[in-house]
């Protein structure tokens, strides 16, 4: 399941919501991506800005991905555009699965492909100015390791 | 063909969406940024970091070589930083 929004969500009650009335599966891996106060400068705030329709079709391809090459009962992909304050979460992605294997590791390739494949741009706010965050090689190269 | 522009190049270019009739000898992606270019100095100006910009055609990811049609939407963009 995709779901893009602007409103925050409940990782407990997404997480549940998953696995509800499911008696199949041994196994819930999850990861939460959250807007993070930098140490050094101050972030007081992030947006994310998205390409509407592209993003939703290319989250459905990275999660059809995730299906075809490991067994998975279910999945979810829920991520935020807009404004958001630190301590906020921006991303959830869940897969469920018989066993942890393939629930570990799709949840890792599902947030590795995202990062570099769903067109989503963070904007970070200083108390001082707003600059767009530049990508991380070190992202290409995690996405790089789940290549075929 | 419908062009989008989004983050730093929204900014650059000034718009986020414009229509534009596309000359006949304008049929692939590398050839329209060129086209574009000529006309938009912050176009030009992002392009001249080579490798930086991102094109999508009809939502899907596209290279300079790729097919643009008339009808198309065209995106250009950075590297995608979600997640």
């Amino acid at each position: 399941m995709i779901k893009v929004q602007r409103h925050t969500f409940d990782i407990g009650a997404e997480l549940a919501a998953l696995s509800a009335g499911r008696t199949d599966i041994g196994a819930l891996a999850s990861f939460v991506g959250l807007v993070r106060a930098h140490a050094g400068e101050p972030i007081t705030a992030i947006t994310l800005e998205h390409y509407p329709g592209m993003t939703e079709k290319k989250l459905a391809e990275i999660e059809a991905e995730a299906h075809a090459r490991w067994p998975l009962q279910a999945s979810l992909i829920v991520h935020r555009f807009g404004r958001m304050l630190p301590g906020e979460p921006i991303v959830l992605v869940a897969t469920a699965s018989a066993h942890r294997a393939a629930a570990l590791a799709s949840c890792a390739f599902l947030i590795d492909w995202l990062k570099t494949q769903a067109p989503f741009w963070k904007l970070e706010e200083t108390a001082q100015a707003s600059r767009w965050v530049e990508a991380r090689s070190a992202d290409d190269e995690a996405a790089a390791r789940w290549q075929r | 063909m419908k062009i989008l522009y989004f983050a730093w190049l929204r900014a650059k270019t000034g718009t986020a969406s414009e229509e534009v009739s596309l000359p006949p000898e304008v049929t692939t992606v590398g050839a329209l940024m060129e086209w574009l270019a000529a006309s938009r100095p912050g176009f030009a100006e992002a392009l001249a970091a080579p490798g930086v910009i991102r094109a999508a055609v009809n939502q899907d990811y596209a290279q300079p070589a790729d097919p643009v049609r008339p009808g198309d939407e065209v995106a250009f963009f950075p590297p995608v930083t979600g997640g």
